[in-house]
């Protein structure tokens, strides 16, 4: 019996990534190498915050890729509820754990780049604390694709999970916000970029978003290949069970 | 290495962790890749030979 | 439907049923509280509405695994999943019958228990106010986890994770309700806030909930 995939869109899917990952994830070492070390090397420190501006190069892109990945799965989980195509269910599968581990990173280079301007390893920053949220709900979607055997239920039930989980995380957002905004504390530091417009800082703040991005494609495209197969496979197993 | 000062210790830290994780990640990815991929087809070769 | 209701809280009632569970739980997290943060009633009068809505919530989160559970093992969530009753009217009465045995009586056990706490005068009726206002809440969002989660064997802990970070929109605007109102300050901000988000909560995930309970039930 030839090797039939149940559906032509999971070959397809195979075929074109096998394509377009190498170049991908090639670009993206480029764009991460490049930089990363401009950025670190070749910029000169903030006036205000010395050496420490140079963590903008990692935190930014990790904190927008923590946003997009989620959005991502929103979107993917749209499409598997109204269009049942598996491949896009088992992308937003794959795309969590990277989105967990871009959330992390925010966090952890956030509290890094905080402690010495706030002499404290944590603090309850509306923007940490709104991340620290979202990994919370990123924690939870991929417990349930865990915890789920069949693979359409669990596809269907993650998806209404991302679903409810991305309103209560805009939900949360705002109130994190009115949380601390509401209890007078001192204006906390902002981490925002817009701090440093200047094109000396802005410019290698680009490349490693664009690599931050093309490693997330690259990873996600590289994920959602071995969740298909994996995915054939259990459907192999089961049919060889049967006999 | 350029003049840290007094932040040697948060942008190193940070710089170390998160290039860690990102490759602890992507390696991950990669071996299990391809151990679906060995995988995937032992048991599409077992199929083909006794279908 | 009333029949439906009634037989919950029948259930819900009976011995074995967790009735009370919830309300012993609540008495005991609140009496752990000073052992684990020392005997100054001073620090206490400080977060006690914190503790009391945070007691609230978990005691409210330990009896959710019992809204579908039991109707889901011995068939009669498929029997009443058949039933000219809508899925979404089903889940919405599991949500009231489980505020009704769980929610409500810890909402009249707050204050009795914020005097262990040191609640200052001021703070009761924004405490029962802002309790009675959003617990509500948790138990529409609680079982929306529960329906997730009616499938997997000892999901228990897998609800927690998913419902707890659904729960801090309303925790936060319930317990600073409540500590404002403690203060002496002005409260109607974050009560309105966490009316909304009641409000909201129950017109629209019980559509989340029934369409995961068909799901679940294939």
């Amino acid at each position: 019996m030839a090797s039939l995939w149940e559906y032509a869109n999971p070959r397809k899917f195979i075929a074109t990534s096998d394509l377009v990952l190498p170049w991908v994830g090639g670009l993206a070492l480029v764009c991460l190498v490049v930089g990363l070390v401009w950025g670190f090397f070749f910029t000169p420190e903030d006036y205000r915050q010395g050496a420490s501006v140079k963590i903008i190069y990692l935190h930014v892109p990790a904190a927008l890729m923590a946003i997009n990945a989620w959005l991502m799965m929103l979107v993917a989980s749209l499409v598997w509820i109204v269009r049942r195509h598996h491949v896009s269910a088992l992308a937003a599968r794959a795309a969590a754990p990277v989105g967990a581990v871009m959330t992390l990173i925010a966090l952890v280079t956030g509290a890094l780049w905080g402690q010495p301007i706030w002499g404290t390893w944590w603090v309850w920053d509306p923007r940490l604390t709104s991340f620290l949220i979202l990994l919370l709900f990123y924690l939870g979607y991929i417990a349930l694709w865990a915890a789920i055997e069949n693979d359409d239920t669990a596809a269907d039930l993650t998806s209404v999970l991302c679903l409810v989980g991305s309103v209560f995380a805009l939900l949360s957002r705002y109130a994190v916000l009115f949380w601390n905004q509401g209890l007078h504390q001192g204006a906390s530091l902002s981490l925002d970029k817009e701090e440093n417009v200047a094109d000396v800082f802005y410019l290698p703040l680009l490349v490693c978003i664009a690599g931050f991005v093309l490693l997330f494609v690259a990873l996600v495209l590289l994920r959602t290949q071995t969740e298909i197969r994996a995915r054939r496979m259990r459907v192999l197993l089961a049919r060889e069970r049967m006999g | 290495m350029p003049e840290l000062g007094k932040y040697v210790f948060a942008v190193l830290g940070s710089y170390g962790i998160s290039v860690a994780m990102l490759v602890v990640l992507c390696t991950l990815s990669l071996m299990r890749a391809r151990k679906m991929r060995r995988d995937l087809a032992a048991i599409e070769q077992r199929m083909r030979r006794d279908g | 439907m009333r029949a439906v209701l009634i037989r919950d809280l029948r259930l819900a009632m009976r011995a074995g049923g967790g009735f009370g569970l919830g309300l012993a739980f609540f008495l005991i997290v609140v009496v752990l509280v000073p052992f684990a943060v020392g005997p100054r009633a001073d620090l206490h009068q400080v977060i006690a509405p914190g503790i009391l809505w945070l007691g609230a919530l978990l005691a409210c989160l330990l009896s959710l695994d019992r809204v579908f559970a039991l109707d889901h093992e011995d068939g009669s969530l498929d029997l009443l999943a058949t039933a000219p009753l809508p899925m979404e009217a089903l889940v919405s009465l599991k949500a009231l019958a489980h505020w009704l045995t769980t929610g409500l009586p810890l909402v009249l056990a707050a204050p009795f228990l914020a005097v262990l706490l040191n609640l200052p005068i001021d703070g009761y009726a924004p405490l029962l106010i802002s309790l009675a206002l959003g617990t509500p809440a948790l138990s529409v969002i609680g079982t929306f986890g529960a329906a997730l989660t009616v499938g997997v064997k000892r999901g228990g802990l897998l609800l927690s994770l998913l419902v707890l970070p659904l729960y801090v929109p309303t925790l936060i605007f319930g317990a600073e309700a409540a500590r404002r109102g403690a203060e002496g300050l002005g409260y109607a901000m974050p009560l309105a806030m966490l009316a909304g988000i009641t409000c909201g909560t129950i017109a629209l995930l019980p559509f989340a909930s029934a369409a995961v309970v068909r799901v679940n039930l294939r």
